[in-house]
């Protein structure tokens, strides 16, 4: 769920994983050349800014260790979904395999495809211990960590164009009802309310994470994690379903939301275009709209907030929802020297003070605690200390639910918002689905 | 697929007197469709008796993925939507082929350039089809919005309907050229004699087009409805990209639920179960149409010429 997606590469990938694979078919595959060695595979995604900050890590590294070098392969990010499933399964996993945590991490678990980490975090607690704690609920599964958490902590949040706002003469909302209220303000002047990149379906989903929040707290998606029967009843989570097609019915959202992609980024342009007034996504779109918007960032036209508390609800304002990390796991598969050299990069290369300073340059918050102090000075200071205060603030940073659920439950999920948002399912449809597929 | 073995040896025993037998010049063609066509589906049958999440151990499941397969509301409805895909693209297809080939079966100059122009969408890959068409659709940045014409700017993929004819439309956008070729090489099959018999009669153009060219061309129009028939049952590449089986699961055809099922929700054993039904769709469809185009080869439609 990271930087920009771009669907038309999918296919070509996939088609490519497939005669890849046939390809490796009876020989030993890849490892047969690093075995020796030491020397290890690591797959990643592209896209800027993550990309060359990724590949500049592995370059610090190779560079201090030239004996055990780390081969890096880059995939664009849904083509990367299936072509690291395929391979783990085909028992072809690269040495360092990167992931979003959470339930898809448990299905490799599940199949002894990765190192248990556990007993090293113990040995090594200073790697431990300067990473933010909350990172390591995703990279946790029975009670054993399972991945090595990298790379950046990123919100959801609630941006706006201020420029559109002083066209209608409103404040930014305080409130689900100033919301409401906003909708038909916006429509008539034919600003649409919210900016939304609904073929994604994972966008949509972020609006549920935060009313399910912000209406029942943090407890009504934790029982359905938790698999309790019928979780998906509460009258919380109907309460925030309908609150969800009340906006939708109001046309809050922008015409022809169901067929705009997030991976085109389409649904950022909208926002920086004044095309639409607000927009609620993660924190990596910052980098992407100050690249692409023009002077819609530097010239200080951007707003942005945490979601704010429906009247009455139960949940925390400081919550939040999004990544609270990236993960990098071992394969169980890789030979003891290659094992060796992935940890060795753990401790000396991944968030690195170099690295730091580079995820910083690029607008996002490193998961390594204090780097607050990093931040002064720095052309994007207010939005860091902001994403830093929400992260760092938050009573509960939820994991992303189709992060958090197995992939079965999240398809499941996505197909079923897809229909609550198009208004083809009601509420209690849409719990009924969904109670069926609980704990699966 | 179905006819080519039958076919080949028919030959050969017939032959086999005179120039000895060809049937050997089938091996290579059948030792390819085996390992790579019969092979996969005898281990995708298997599978599908399966619980596997593509990572794990394969662990047999006996009927359960099929149970849950067919107790799937999502299965009718995928079956509809991909007879929907395919009797209407079928249905503009066939008859805009047809027409585009006739026209462009005669010699002239002019028919020559228009020819490769219609022939253009078959370079493009069905990914950037469906890249291209996507841009021109968006209702907010698209054609649209952008030359300010208020009947383009529809939400043309974000509406049930509007997104299937948007699908069948790109569809046929892309076939049409490749079926048009097929008809242009039937029509210059059809011998001159019979136009000239015809016009000798007195008959005019519209006349002979129905009365001579049309049915010359049923065996042309079968094996070109086969093709968009059976083709349709795995268009994938093209709805993926541009709707993804959206809005909802308006455009959510089999071949992208066997997709979805196998590797987003990791269920391998109940999309290996689509898959099989996929199969089985395709191949009572080619039979059927191969009956309903009827007669076998010792039927002439050249009598007396």
């Amino acid at each position: 769920m990271t930087t920009s997606r771009r669907t038309f590469l999918r296919i070509t990938l996939a088609a490519g994983a497939g005669v890849g694979l046939a390809a490796c078919g009876g020989t030993s595959g890849p490892k047969s050349s690093g075995a020796a060695t030491g020397s290890a595979t690591y797959w990643y995604l592209t896209g800027p800014p993550g990309e060359g900050i990724r590949t500049d890590t592995v370059k610090r590294f190779n560079a201090a260790n030239p004996k055990t070098q780390i081969t890096a392969t880059t995939f664009q990010n849904d083509a990367y979904k299936t072509k690291v499933k395929t391979a783990i399964g085909a028992g072809q996993a690269p040495t360092i395999i990167w992931g979003w945590g959470g339930g898809g991490l448990k299905s490799y678990v599940d199949a002894n495809q990765v190192e248990d980490l556990t007993g090293w975090f113990a040995q090594n607690s200073a790697v431990k211990d300067r990473l933010f704690p909350s990172s390591f609920g995703a990279a946790t599964v029975g009670g054993k960590i399972y991945a090595m958490p990298c790379e950046t902590v990123q919100p959801i949040v609630l941006y706006y164009n201020k420029t559109a706002f002083e066209k209608v003469g409103a404040q930014p909302p305080q409130s689900w009802g100033d919301i409401m209220d906003l909708v038909p303000k916006f429509n008539a002047k034919n600003i649409a309310p919210f900016s939304l990149g609904g073929q994604s379906r994972w966008t949509n989903m972020m609006w549920l994470e935060f009313l399910f929040d912000r209406i029942g707290g943090p407890g009504v998606f934790q029982a359905v994690f938790d698999g309790e029967k019928n979780a998906w009843s509460n009258p919380a989570a109907i309460q925030a379903l309908t609150e969800m097609q009340k906006l939708i019915k109001a046309n809050g959202f922008i015409k022809g939301f169901s067929s705009i992609t997030a991976d085109s980024n389409a649904d950022q342009a909208l926002l920086y275009t004044g095309k639409a007034a607000m927009m609620l996504h993660g924190s990596w779109t910052y980098g992407s709209m100050a690249t692409q918007g023009g002077d819609f960032v530097s010239g200080g036209h951007l707003g942005y907030m945490n979601f704010p508390p429906v009247d009455g609800g139960k949940g925390d304002p400081s919550d939040t929802v999004g990544n609270p990390g990236q993960y990098l796991s071992i394969s169980a598969k890789a030979t003891a020297a290659e094992k060796a050299t992935a940890k060795k990069f753990f401790a000396t290369a991944v968030l690195s003070d170099a690295e730091n300073k580079e995820w910083i340059g690029a607008g996002a918050i490193p998961i390594v605690k204090g780097t607050d102090s990093l931040l002064a000075g720095s052309k994007d200071e207010a939005w860091l200390k902001f994403v830093y205060g929400t992260a760092s603030g938050a009573k509960v940073f939820a994991q992303s639910w189709d992060q958090a659920l197995s992939p079965t439950a999240a398809e499941v999920l996505l197909d079923n918002i897809a229909k609550l948002f198009q208004l083809s399912i009601s509420p209690q449809q849409y719990a009924d689905n969904m109670n069926k597929v609980i704990g699966t | 697929v179905t006819t080519a073995p039958g076919g080949a040896s028919r030959t050969g025993t017939s032959q086999a007197g005179r120039t000895g037998s060809v049937t050997w010049m089938a091996l290579p063609a059948l030792a390819f469709f085996i390992a790579f066509g019969v092979v996969p589906l005898l281990g995708v049958l298997g599978l599908s008796f399966t619980r596997w999440d593509g990572i794990g151990a394969i662990h047999p499941a006996g009927f359960d993925s099929w149970r849950s397969v067919l107790k799937d509301p999502g299965l009718p409805h995928a079956l509809y939507v991909t007879f929907l895909v395919m009797i209407f693209s079928w249905a503009v297809q066939t008859p805009a082929s047809i027409l585009i080939g006739v026209f462009l079966a005669s010699r002239e100059r002019y028919r020559g350039v228009l020819a490769v122009l219609y022939f253009i969408p078959l370079l493009l890959s069905s990914a950037a089809i469906a890249v291209a068409y996507k841009a021109l659709l968006d209702p907010n940045f698209g054609l649209g919005a952008g030359l300010h014409l208020g009947f383009l700017s529809q939400d043309w993929l974000g509406q049930d309907k509007l997104a299937l004819g948007a699908v069948i439309f790109i569809v046929s956008w892309q076939f049409i050229p490749f079926h048009s070729l097929i008809y242009q090489g039937g029509v210059r099959q059809i011998p001159r004699s019979m136009y000239e018999a015809a016009e000798i009669d007195g008959a005019g153009r519209i006349r002979q087009f129905w009365s001579i060219t049309l049915p010359q061309l049923k065996y042309t129009i079968v094996a070109s409805s086969t093709l968009m028939v059976v083709g349709s049952l795995t268009f994938f590449d093209l709805i993926f990209v541009l709707t993804a089986g959206g809005p909802g699961d308006a455009t959510s055809v089999l071949a992208l639920d066997m997709y979805k099922t196998g590797f987003q929700a990791n269920l391998m054993g109940p999309a290996s179960a689509i898959a099989v039904i996929l199969v089985l769709v395709g191949l009572a469809l080619a039979l059927l149409l191969r009956r309903v185009g009827g007669g076998g080869a010792s039927d002439s439609q050249l009598e007396g010429v």
